[in-house]
């Protein structure tokens, strides 16, 4: 039975935007508040599920054309990259870099490398996250 | 400054115990009403502000004792004001739906009516086709 509710389609597509918001500020706040690539991660799948709830699985999988095994890989891969560059570098496996830029925009911002890997902890975790839901939503 | 203060911290204090003393009542409610549909009604209205009166309070205090404007508790309180009806319409249709029945003192269901007008178009549609 296809389950349709305007209440709640019309509250997730307001919703989505706020919840996908606040992960990227969990993403970003992880150096020096509470925060980081694994709660991030599970916000943003959380928004994705609000989603698969709110409308069906076939209209979600035509937005949103991605597969969410290859995220999760390119996530693995970005974390290790990170530990394999620092190697390259003359460095031990995975040294961080910390260091303060000037953007033209942001002005004085701290930018480690220690965000990427951060970044690739976040894909992996919504990839695993979506793939397993995914998974066992579509032998229902 | 120092009024200013003292008229904060009572502010503060009011928000906190009115939006805890709602909370306590939502959950009276939750107890003593007789069905379901009751219950949510209860529960939903009462909790959201409660929840809501908390967090302003927060916020005040936040803003004007330790000089920080929270973002993530004017955004907590948008969130709790838009999900939490939400929640409680979700709730109220799926008991509906799963065929819970209302306090037999209830004197009219439009929706039951509605339901089944809406069956009837739908067979007198059919018939058309057919």
């Amino acid at each position: 039975m296809k389950f349709s509710d305007l209440i709640l389609q019309t509250a997730a597509k307001v919703l989505v935007f706020i919840i996908m918001t606040f992960s990227i500020y969990i993403l970003f706040a992880g150096h020096h508040n509470p925060g980081g690539g694994f709660i991030g991660g599970l916000i943003t799948a959380s928004a994705l599920m609000l989603l698969y709830i709110a409308f069906d699985a076939e209209t979600i999988q035509e937005i949103i054309p991605v597969d969410f095994k290859i995220i999760g890989a390119i996530g693995v891969l970005m974390a290790l990259l990170t530990g394999i560059s620092a190697v390259v570098v003359d460095s031990a496996f995975l040294t961080q870099v910390y260091k303060y830029v000037d953007l033209p925009l942001l002005g004085k911002t701290g930018i480690g490398t220690a965000l990427v890997f951060d970044l690739g902890v976040y894909l992996a975790v919504v990839g695993t996250t979506m793939t397993i839901i995914r998974s066992i939503s579509e032998d229902m | 400054m120092e009024t200013l203060t003292t008229i904060v911290e009572y502010a503060v204090v009011l928000a906190v115990l009115f939006g805890v003393v709602f909370c306590l009542l939502g959950a009276l409610g939750l107890v003593r009403m007789p069905d379901v549909y009751l219950r949510s009604h209860a529960a939903t209205k009462s909790a959201t502000l409660g929840v809501l009166c908390v967090l302003a309070g927060a916020f005040l205090y936040f803003a004007l004792f330790e000089g920080h404007i929270s973002a993530k508790l004017l955004l907590g309180i948008l969130f709790v004001f838009l999900t939490s009806p939400v929640a409680g319409h979700l709730n109220g249709r799926a008991a509906y739906r799963s065929g819970v029945k209302l306090w037999r003192r209830s004197v009219r269901d439009d929706w039951e009516k509605a339901l089944q007008q809406k069956e009837k178009g739908a067979s007198s549609q059919e018939n058309v086709r057919q």
